[in-house]
């Protein structure tokens, strides 16, 4: 560095030399270290989708490669944009701030855009000579195909109904989600070679899997059997099933006759559905019959409060007793008591109407199941699988609302992915282990100053008159301009977007830029360990280690 | 007041918008922070303190100063930690022509510099002086002053953290009320920085009608960079006053450094305005309301204000001052978002 001058003072002898030459990192006590957080809508997804990895690609405009992020995981982003309830917004930290990133309409945005412009998925691996049957064409069957198909295996779907789809088609109204949507997203995955066989009713499994030489068995039929309850009544003709009438909306040419005033029991989604698609069908009164509170309603509360809009009528706290000789119905108050259940209170009261609706839930046709040796069917008459979603019988697997679960369609499609990963490995004599997964990135982890504030992009919705009357599609997606204000609100939780923060606030100048999405480093020769990066990060993508001293 | 600081409206809501990067916008309308070119007037290796603000201050003002001029300028620097850190003997940071003389004449040489620049025909090359508080609103006032007086073609910047910091944390007249220091300790009746002492640099430097005043922080950098750019686009003299905290004399943790600084604008105590020939032009307007103990409390200096309440009159006290600078500076407007 200086070289001393013998004829000189040693005061001036010395040359002038940079502050390079002081490594500055021997102070440090703690060191920065970039992290990869896990962000709360990508934990919350039960598909498990990379949520801010396509968002992040639909922020940039590149929708095609927002949409393969998608589809890695979940093949029916048109359909989930539509039915799925959406976890993920619920979990998402910029609802503290203004309102939650609207992911679902963005994700409805990319599907509708990759159905416009037919994108089609990548190819998947080389044949692997596997074959794999699929029992069920609905949501959790048909991702477990798509899956299978793109790891290399043959896959054939038997399905017992006309149609594929499920509940897709059977259990949500088109006014959610339109059927050439559903029909589009389906062709595709049948487009890739996966082969439907429909109105197939599986009825011995081990000789279909035999006969096809198929290596394993997904099974995936739902739960479609409604559940019944007992109430007398002169007119047996009177009361229905919700997923019966919700079927026949879709089969039949004749939309079912309810009367002008329809009573539906039960307090889950599906009884929201029935009366808000009996109010479509010209019932003048739709009068959902429940027996808890309306706090206690399985429904989603934003189904609740757009039935209400549309002028359905909720009694909570009543259950139904029977229907009399002269056709009305005879109800019972009810009373929360002490542990906040509902007691009969002896109080009676009667209401008018022409039909009632059962929507009280639905079992798993388990019979076929049965014979199956080692298949274990748990009380509440659903199949019992391990962590792999395999049954007790070697090879077969189950997932959807079929197994323990919360019966969505986001669920469903979630196990098939799994059923697939765990099928594939299965099949090459291995076990699929999932990565582990990254700390969570909570709200304590980020530095919320640097993002602006925006209110979520509103959907436009249909006025409630023409909701009432028609079975268009209530939601609107977004255009192109508010689909990417949506995904630009994202906060990317946990993982660096390469904002330069640390980069600017370093005083020591020891983050080293790498370039466009290659990220930073520390140098850690003059990093004293101040924090301010840490501290300073909007999304939590820094953390502070104390160092071995 | 009028013509509120001309800010570029930014197209979308955008992730990351007050980062000091946003790779969503122009190259062009990128911070010089940003930038992987940026020049790093103050380089690494620099003896400055964990957490510094002031280090990060002069980089932030003198890598604006070179991108707006081509990396023409001169950098005269008073006495003071910015000096001392950057040069003890025989090394040095500066990655631009330096100039150290004495503790109260950087004013003073600057404006010779700047003569000398004029006299030999390059007058492109630009003079940025720079010095701490003790150096600008104490020793080198009476140079300040009259630089400012004669009009000369010289940018001031002060990095302001309160006190005396390089010598022990001994009282300035930047010092604000109620603040412990070496020389106003947190003792008797009247702890810390007795109120009505001190004075505002920036509005004296207002009243001598110079081309450019202006405050502004680290906790800001776009502000800060579109001040200084501005400041570069001006001849005459020019006045910048920012604001650094101090984690030693200041007695915060290193990691707080500008989010001390982003709550002393948030709450008032430090307004961020720009005047033109005497008239206020400008001022960013507080995006997050916070009162002023949420500035006051992580620091030490302060700490003798929440010791069994004593302190509740003089924190009213402060916002007092506060309250006064939003109503002055007319802070709180519809703060406007993505000021880039």
């Amino acid at each position: 560095m200086s070289q001393q001058h013998p004829d000189v003072p040693f005061a001036v002898t010395l040359d002038v030399g940079s502050s390079l030459a002081n490594l500055t990192g021997t102070w440090r006590t703690e060191r920065p270290v970039y992290v990869d957080r896990l962000p709360p809508c990508n934990h919350a997804c039960p598909a498990g989708e990379n949520i801010q990895a396509w968002l992040a690609y639909a922020e940039e405009g590149d929708y095609e490669a927002a949409w393969r992020e998608a589809m890695r995981d979940n093949p029916l982003p048109a359909i989930m944009g539509r039915a799925c309830y959406h976890p993920c917004e619920g979990a998402c930290n910029r609802s503290p701030l203004d309102d939650a990133v609207n992911i679902h309409a963005v994700e409805r945005f990319l599907g509708d855009q990759a159905i416009e412009k037919g994108w089609v998925p990548a190819a998947g691996a080389a044949p692997t000579g596997k074959k794999v049957l699929v029992i069920g064409a609905g949501p959790s069957g048909l991702s477990a195909a798509y899956h299978l198909r793109r790891l290399g295996h043959a896959v054939t779907i038997r399905e017992a109904g006309p149609v594929p789809g499920g509940m897709m088609r059977f259990g949500i109204p088109a006014y959610r989600l339109p059927r050439e949507i559903v029909q589009a997203e389906i062709d595709r995955i049948l487009a890739m070679g996966v082969d439907l066989d429909l109105n197939h009713k599986v009825e011995d499994i081990q000789a279909e899997m035999k006969d096809g030489g198929f290596d394993a068995c997904f099974l995936a039929i739902g739960a479609h059997l409604a559940k019944r309850v007992d109430i007398p009544t002169p007119d047996a003709g009177k009361i229905l099933d919700a997923i019966g009438v919700l079927r026949e909306m879709d089969t039949s040419e004749n939309p079912p006759l309810l009367g002008r005033r329809v009573v539906v029991y039960g307090g889950g989604n599906t009884a929201i559905d029935m009366a808000r698609t009996a109010k479509r069908l010209g019932a003048e009164e739709a009068i959902i019959v429940y027996r808890r509170t309306r706090e206690m309603m399985p429904a989603h509360d934003f189904e609740v409060e757009e039935a209400l809009a549309e002028g359905v009528i909720l009694n909570w706290l009543t259950t139904i007793k029977e229907i009399d000789d002269s056709g009305s119905f005879v109800v019972e108050k009810m009373a929360l008591n002490d542990e906040g259940w509902p007691e009969p209170t002896g109080e009676f009261d009667t209401i008018e109407a022409d039909s009632l609706v059962l929507a009280l839930g639905q079992n798993v046709d388990t019979g076929f199941i049965a014979k199956v040796p080692g298949v274990e069917i748990d009380k509440d008459g659903v199949i019992q699988v391990g962590p792999d979603m395999m049954t007790g019988f070697e090879g077969l697997f189950a997932g959807g609302d079929m197994v323990p679960s919360e019966r969505t369609i986001t669920v469903a499609v979630g196990h098939g992915k799994k059923a697939a990963r765990h099928i594939d490995a299965w099949l090459g004599g291995a076990r699929h282990e999932p990565p582990p997964r990254h700390e969570l990135a909570g709200m304590d982890k980020l530095n919320t100053w640097y993002y602006a504030d925006a209110p979520k992009a509103v959907q436009p919705a249909l006025d409630v008159v023409r909701r009432q009357t028609s079975f268009d599609e209530i939601h609107r997606g977004l255009d192109e301009t508010n689909a990417l204000y949506e995904a630009r609100r994202c906060l990317s939780c946990g993982n660096c977007f390469e904002c330069d923060n640390c980069y600017g606030v370093c005083p020591d100048n020891s983050v080293i830029k790498l370039g466009p999405g290659k990220r930073f480093e520390f140098n850690y020769d003059y990093c004293k360990g101040c924090g301010i990066c840490a501290a300073e990060c909007p999304c939590g993508a820094i953390e502070m280690v104390p160092e071995n001293i | 007041m009028s013509g509120k600081t001309s800010e570029q409206k930014i197209k979308f809501y955008q992730k990351g918008t007050f980062t000091v990067g946003n790779r969503l916008v122009d190259e062009a309308r990128r911070s010089v922070q940003g930038s992987m070119e940026r020049s790093n007037a103050i380089t690494s290796g620099h003896r400055a303190c964990q957490g510094c603000g002031e280090a990060l201050g002069a980089r932030y003002a003198l890598d604006a100063a070179m991108r707006a001029t081509g990396g023409q300028i001169i950098a005269v620097n008073a006495t003071g930690c910015l000096e001392v850190f950057t040069t003890p003997y025989p090394e040095t940071s500066w990655q631009v022509p330096w100039l150290h003389s004495l503790f109260g004449n950087a004013a003073a040489v600057a404006s010779g510099v700047a003569a000398a620049m004029r006299v030999k025909g390059r007058e492109q090359v630009r003079v940025v002086a720079q010095g701490g508080d003790g150096g600008t609103t104490d020793i080198g006032f009476g140079c300040l002053s009259g630089m400012f007086e004669r009009n000369d073609d010289v940018l001031y910047i002060c990095y302001d953290n309160e006190a005396y910091m390089n010598t022990g944390v001994q009282r300035s007249s930047a010092t604000p009320p109620t603040a412990r220091t070496a020389t106003t300790p947190a003792a008797g009746p009247k702890p810390g920085n007795v109120f009505g002492t001190g004075k505002n640099l920036p509005l004296i430097a207002m009243a001598h009608n110079i081309p450019y005043v202006a405050t502004a922080s680290v906790a800001h950098l776009h502000d800060l960079e579109r001040k200084v750019e501005k400041a570069m686009a001006i001849r005459g003299a020019r006045y910048i006053h920012v604001f650094v905290p101090c984690p030693l004399g200041w007695g915060s943790a290193s990691h707080d450094t500008i989010r001390l600084a982003r709550l002393a604008s948030e709450c008032g105590l430090f307004p961020l305005f720009e005047a033109e020939h005497g008239e206020i032009t400008g001022s960013i307007a507080i995006r997050r309301k916070v009162p002023v103990e949420d500035y006051l409390k992580p620091q030490k200096r302060f700490a003798h204000l929440f010791k069994d309440g004593d302190g509740i009159e003089r924190i009213a006290r402060l916002q007092r001052m506060a309250d006064a600078n939003i109503k002055r500076f007319d802070l709180q407007r519809d703060a406007k978002e993505a000021p880039l």
